[in-house]
């Protein structure tokens, strides 16, 4: 046990609980950071080679520390065009991925917010009927439909266009239960004294449920944003064109083990890239992210 | 649920519904409904004619090895990736429970992998471990192991599950990480001081109340590995070499996308169907239900 102290504990350091040895505290900070460093890694040995050559990483072992392409190789990736995925640039991959995951995290938000509003606050024939209908889709994700979705698509003309990429996965269960969840925790009084007060469904909606909602909305962003950027077999199936893929599409073009001439410092560049910009985003909102993933899971 | 105040319009509703349910219809609805129709029906090889032939599909699914093989493939994938990511998650949880300095730095670093692409996070794995250009397959055939993952089937499991596993761990950190914090503290002091070791205190209090997130996580982790895992066997080995990592999602988009054989392709959806269904019943009934007791 420490020694009593006049001081408070300083907070951010390591307290004994009984039974707790320092020795075992040093062993917890051990195993935490060996596991940090397996987690880090393959992302920083990934980082390594996108700043060096071509002629480098064709040559392993590759060394530990950033080589100097580093300007030069972001460079060409980013504005010069890849020549395994028909000359576009990576900056193309990175404006659609960002389209799509946008389009996708605030396209769920909007109409799951909506259909739970609707089944929340209003009381109208077919209720629990269109209820379960959402609910069931949860069974439904598009591994087992391939085909006949992508049917769908084709008869649509969707194929190779923004709405093809984002409007099928913004149908959400999870979301919907989410909000209908939060929604179903206000009081009905808030809605009594909405509605004393004149204010309309639109009005109460605006004033009061939107800005209720606010951490929930954020928590789910963050989530539907990471969803949509890490997509993999919808974009693959429903584009074509090389400057509609997404960036983890792209990717997996690029390589080749067969041929030689895969652009190895490219792939590198383009990997980084393609993981970069939906990290910020977890760490950036880890408060939201966090508290959102662990509370609407359960 | 008790009355609630509602608002007493009667058109708004349907139109607030309507955006979900008509994406819903078209998109969700309408291709399982077809998916369910074609798996009862056999095209001859020109797609000129077909008949329907109720549950011949299914029976010659079921019969076929190579499906019986890709089930084995799928349980061997799904069984070792849960198996592995929640292992080290809970490991590293419990290792973080314990900490209290610099615990927000090693939860920011270690949520990382989550925000990485399945099939990016079979990437970098390949980039590391491929024959040609991977420094630590290098550093293995240094050892002298002959390491080939694009040969050798077990060798090619072996890294699409350290993948896979490697990017779930995050997300079973954080879940382990509220788990253990709902545990109060006292509990634990209390059997320190009835002289319980630290081993002892983790398997008889800790493990047992942690089961309902424990359970939690193996549902979400096998429909990890079941659905969300296509990207990496898509990116990294073609369900290669051979047919040693055909999980049961690549053989559906393999047969029905690239072979082209619509009516088995359609059985194995409904089969899949079947599997996510039977999943989805298990998370919320006995799920939910356990989480109140944790």
């Amino acid at each position: 046990m420490a020694e009593p102290s006049t001081r408070p504990p300083a907070s951010g350091h390591d307290k004994l609980m009984i039974g707790q040895s320092a020795a075992g505290i040093w062993l917890a900070h051990a195993v935490l950071i060996l596991g940090i460093l397996i987690v880090a890694f393959p992302i920083y040995y990934t980082f390594v080679a996108s700043t060096h050559s071509l002629q480098t990483i064709l040559r392993p072992p590759l060394p530990l520390l950033p080589g100097d392409r580093f300007v030069e190789n972001y460079w060409e990736a980013l504005f010069g065009g890849v020549g395994r995925i028909g000359g576009v640039p990576v900056g193309t991959l990175l404006l659609n991925t960002t389209i799509v995951a946008l389009g996708i995290a605030v396209g769920k938000i909007i109409i799951s917010i909506l259909s739970a509003y609707a089944i929340v606050f209003f009381r109208f024939r077919g209720r629990m009927f269109f209820f379960w209908l959402i609910f069931i889709t949860l069974m439904l994700p598009v591994e087992v439909r391939i085909l006949p979705t992508y049917k769908v698509m084709v008869d649509l003309g969707l194929i190779d266009t923004y709405t093809g990429l984002i409007v099928p996965l913004i149908a959400s269960a999870t979301a919907t239960l989410l909000f209908r969840q939060f929604f179903l925790t206000i009081p009905g009084e808030l809605v009594e004294a909405a509605r004393v007060d004149g204010a309309g469904p639109w009005r109460f909606f605006k004033d009061i449920l939107l800005p209720l909602s606010r951490t929930n909305i954020a928590a789910l962003f963050v989530i539907l944003f990471i969803y949509g950027w890490t997509q993999y077999l919808w974009p693959l199936l429903v584009t074509n064109r090389n400057d509609m893929n997404t960036i983890v599409i792209a990717l997996k073009k690029m390589i080749s083990f067969a041929d030689a001439d895969t652009e190895w410092h490219l792939v590198m560049v383009t990997s980084m890239l393609a993981i970069v910009p939906p990290i910020l985003v977890v760490v950036l909102m880890q408060r939201w992210f966090v508290r959102g993933l662990v509370e609407t899971e359960k | 649920m008790s009355p609630r105040v509602v608002f007493p319009n009667k058109i708004l509703p349907y139109l607030l519904l309507a955006p979900q349910l008509a994406i819903t219809l078209v998109f969700f609805y309408w291709p399982a409904s077809q998916a369910l129709y074609q798996s009862m029906l056999r095209e001859d090889p020109f797609g000129l004619s077909s008949k329907f032939v109720w549950f011949a599909n299914f029976r010659k699914v079921l019969s076929d090895p190579n499906y019986l093989n890709s089930v084995h493939v799928t349980i061997v994938f799904s069984v070792a990736t849960a198996a592995v990511a929640m292992s080290v998650a809970l490991l590293l949880a419990v290792m973080a429970d314990k900490v209290v300095r610099s615990r927000g730095l090693y939860r920011t670093l270690m949520i990382w992998p989550y925000a990485v692409a399945p099939a990016i996070a079979g990437m970098l794995w390949l980039f590391l471990f491929n024959p040609s250009i991977g420094s630590l397959a290098y550093g293995l055939r240094w050892l002298g192991i002959s390491w080939d993952p694009l040969l050798n089937g077990s060798q090619a499991m072996v890294l699409v599950v350290a993948a896979a596993s490697w990017k779930q761990i995050s997300y079973n950190f954080l879940f382990f990480v509220a788990g253990l914090q709902a545990i109060p503290k006292t509990l634990i002091e209390a059997a320190a001081i009835d002289g319980a070791g630290e081993h002892k205190r983790f398997w008889t209090i800790v493990f047992p109340l942690l089961a309902p997130t424990t359970f939690f996580l193996l549902v979400v982790n096998t429909v990890y590995a079941f659905f969300d895992t296509f990207g990496i066997i898509h990116a990294v080995t073609g369900g290669g070499p051979g047919k040693a990592t055909e999980t049961l999602v690549y053989k559906v988009y393999n047969d029905g996308f690239v072979n082209l054989i619509l009516g088995d392709s359609a059985a194995q959806s409904v089969i899949l169907m079947a599997i996510v269904i039977a999943l989805t019943a298990i998370q919320f009934r006995y799920v939910e239900r356990k989480v109140h007791y944790g």
